[in-house]
């Protein structure tokens, strides 16, 4: 077991023919990811190194019953992309793109309500059950099947706490990204109900920064919700208030957001709260030990 | 992004919010020409910086004659404001916005701002105007008034009416009040903007509401849908180091400590930053140099660190996943070649290709520390500077 997605799923990748979307399709298909269809306007009826590419979202779940959308549009028509891929009733959708204007995915929000979909970011690397299936950007070899479950707001930050849980041995079950953005599809909350529930899951890691109060939520449901051991850290510790550090959500705005906010709130749901980051995976281990 | 109060002032307009009468001076000889104009002769000058808290830090004064424009236009053009959030340093006024002096019966404060957890504009509201809103949400949450905005449907009448009620305005203002709530609305959604407030928002002697102050931050996602708002961008407002970043595609941001660090993704970068903290030091700036870093990024992001005078050593923390870490340490034995490389530099690379790009490093005649971990590479250029 593990969350979301396995060895059954069925990718399609929005954007395939662009220079990301070619790159990375490739890279989750190497990796054993079943990509079974491309979408890009205007080129349906091709083929992307033996993927069939459709004109439209609707065509490509019908042809292929894919089951999990991948988008590597730019900015300006990934708001769309996401809209399409929901209409088309595609369960899971996993935006990468970063800079999407705010306000299209205060819309888009909206457009998802009461849609049997899921949307993933945007401005996230995407997810991986290890030894199934990596959709979105993460390098692969770096995890190792097993227990831990990995829910970030950041990247290359997931990939410094997967290296060094699987440099102890321990293995995860399901590694999400959920993104950097201030407005974002699933939240901690949503990923920590399905971890909690997911049997195969044993601890986990739960990565989160500045701004927003996102962590502060999942405090709270933590600490009525969820029996397995959390480990969390919070990045922007030194973040001066009032800037934006990289990702569009990472802000204290109005002395709200801060890192000690945060730390205070998970410590106080029982949570473990690590300060240094290279001590994410041992700290899981040690908790796991108890 | 966010612009002046004189340009937030004029966008108000153009969306028919009622702001005081007056405009923009670059000199003293401009102020007075400005002053001429207007109706009154009470009139404000009030230095034109980006930061907030001016007020107190002696850069908003009452001229109550014509006369007195020219003295104090002189006596703030030119100072350095030190607030709150300029930091220590200060912000140099290099312009002032001359207006009308208002008559103050009552002020409010009103502002829009993206709401992260549902996903829609709220309105926030409150009759303690002129006050920083953060301290009366402390002191008094119970006047704080909160309304959400359907992105979709946007803002409603009644939305607007509830929130005068909850004010208890005087009834003579309430259909202005709902009128301009409509414009302010308007205005956000069709310029992206992330953050409108103002503060106050005063209800003269004659019951009319006139925005005193205006504050207005846009998605910076978004300024390509608006080159008009894009123009109103001023550079002096910006650290020169990361504006020029920025110009090569590297999210830069100065910090004061001494330990300049160069990093892949943002939450990574923010962990660097705060680990080099655990460490016993402070960080320089926080420097993303995104997901497809290549040779000249590395060399630019180089010649920025080196570039801030306070940096005494460089952390270079890189973790591949899409870039090939060989391609990164060959960046930075070409780049510290060509940038005379004067303070220790720790290098710390994960990922892919992680032991080719060591082997490369060691083999380089390039002076440097090689770190295994995230911790290591902290402790090392900690310990490397002090």
């Amino acid at each position: 077991m593990s969350i979301l997605v396995d060895k059954n799923t069925r990718v399609l990748v929005q954007g395939i023919t662009g220079k990301e979307g070619s790159y990375h399709a490739e890279a989750c298909k190497a990796y054993g990811t079943q990509v079974v269809a491309g979408v890009t306007p205007g080129k349906g009826g091709t083929d992307f190194e033996g993927i069939p590419v459709f004109n439209t979202v609707k065509d490509a779940v019908q042809e292929t019953r894919a089951d999990v959308a991948l988008i590597f549009v730019p900015p300006p028509f990934a708001a769309d992309a996401i809209m399409e891929s929901a209409d088309a009733e595609v369960p899971l959708i996993i935006c990468i793109t970063e800079g999407i204007p705010l306000m299209d995915m205060m819309r888009v929000k909206r457009f998802l309500a009461g849609k049997p979909v899921r949307l993933i970011g945007p401005n996230c690397p995407g997810i991986i059950t290890p030894g199934e299936c990596k959709i979105g950007i993460m390098p692969g070899f770096i995890h190792k099947k097993g227990h831990v479950g990995v829910v970030s707001r950041s990247g290359t930050l997931t990939y410094e706490a997967v290296l060094q849980l699987t440099q102890l041995g321990l293995g995860q079950s399901t590694c999400i990204g959920i993104g950097g953005d201030p407005v974002n599809g699933t939240n901690f909350i949503d990923v920590l109900e399905m971890f909690e529930k997911d049997g195969e899951t044993e601890a986990i890691v739960m990565i989160g920064e500045i701004g927003g109060d996102a962590e502060e939520a999942a405090a709270e449901y933590i600490s009525k919700n969820v029996s397995k051991p959390v480990v969390a850290f919070i990045a922007g510790m030194t973040a001066p208030p009032g800037r934006r550090m990289g990702h569009a959500g990472a802000i204290i705005s109005g002395g709200k957001g801060t890192a000690a906010d945060k730390m205070a709130a998970l410590e106080s749901a029982g949570v473990t709260v690590v300060k240094n980051p290279a001590l994410i995976g041992e700290t899981i281990q040690k908790r796991l030990k108890k | 992004m966010n612009i002046h109060e004189y340009q937030a002032k004029a966008l108000f307009a153009k969306y028919q919010i009622p702001v005081p009468k007056g405009g923009v001076a670059f000199s003293a000889e401009e102020a007075v020409a400005v002053a001429k104009t207007l109706d009154s002769a009470i009139c404000v000058v009030k230095a034109q910086i980006h930061a907030g808290g001016r007020g107190k830090a002696g850069g908003v004064k009452l001229a109550k004659t014509r006369n007195e424009v020219r003295p104090l236009a002189n006596e703030i053009l030119g100072k350095v404001l030190v607030t709150p959030q300029t930091g220590p340093e200060g912000k140099e006024t290099k312009k002032l916005l001359i207006e009308e002096g208002a008559d103050i019966q009552n002020e409010l404060y009103l502002s829009l701002v993206a709401d992260r957890a549902s996903g829609s504009v709220v309105i926030i509201a409150s009759t303690e105007g002129g006050m920083e809103i953060e301290e009366v949400a402390e002191a008094t949450p119970e006047k704080i008034i909160r309304c959400l905005v359907d992105p979709v449907f946007g803002f409603q009448a009644y939305q607007g009416r509830s929130v005068a009620f909850q004010m208890g305005l005087p009834k003579e203002v309430i259909g202005q009040f709902v009128k301009l709530l409509g414009n302010l609305y308007r205005l956000f959604t069709e310029k992206n903007a992330m953050q409108i407030e103002i503060n106050p928002l005063i209800i003269t002697g004659d019951n009319r509401l006139i925005a005193l102050d205006a504050k207005v931050g846009f998605d910076d996602s978004a300024l390509f849908k608006h080159p008009d708002i894009n123009e109103l961008r001023d550079l002096d407002e910006e650290d020169p180091l990361e504006t020029r970043a920025a110009q090569h595609g590297l999210n830069y941001v100065k910090l004061d400590g001494k330990i300049g660090c160069m990093v892949n993704g943002a939450g990574l970068a923010m962990s660097t930053m705060d680990v080099i903290k655990l460490a016993g030091s402070e960080p320089a700036n926080f420097l993303d140099v995104g997901g497809g870093a290549s040779k000249e990024t590395v060399r630019q992001a180089f010649q920025i660190l080196l570039d801030d005078p306070n940096v005494k050593g460089v952390f270079v923390n890189i973790f591949g996943g899409i870039v090939r870490c060989e391609r990164i340490a060959g960046g930075i034995i070409e780049a510290a070649k060509e940038v005379s490389l004067n303070v220790p530099l720790v290098v710390r690379l994960e990922g892919t290709n992680a032991i080719e790009a060591k082997a490369l490093l060691a083999a380089s005649d390039i002076e440097l520390i090689v770190a295994d971990t995230l911790w290591d590479g902290a402790q090392k250029v900690v310990a490397a500077v002090s």
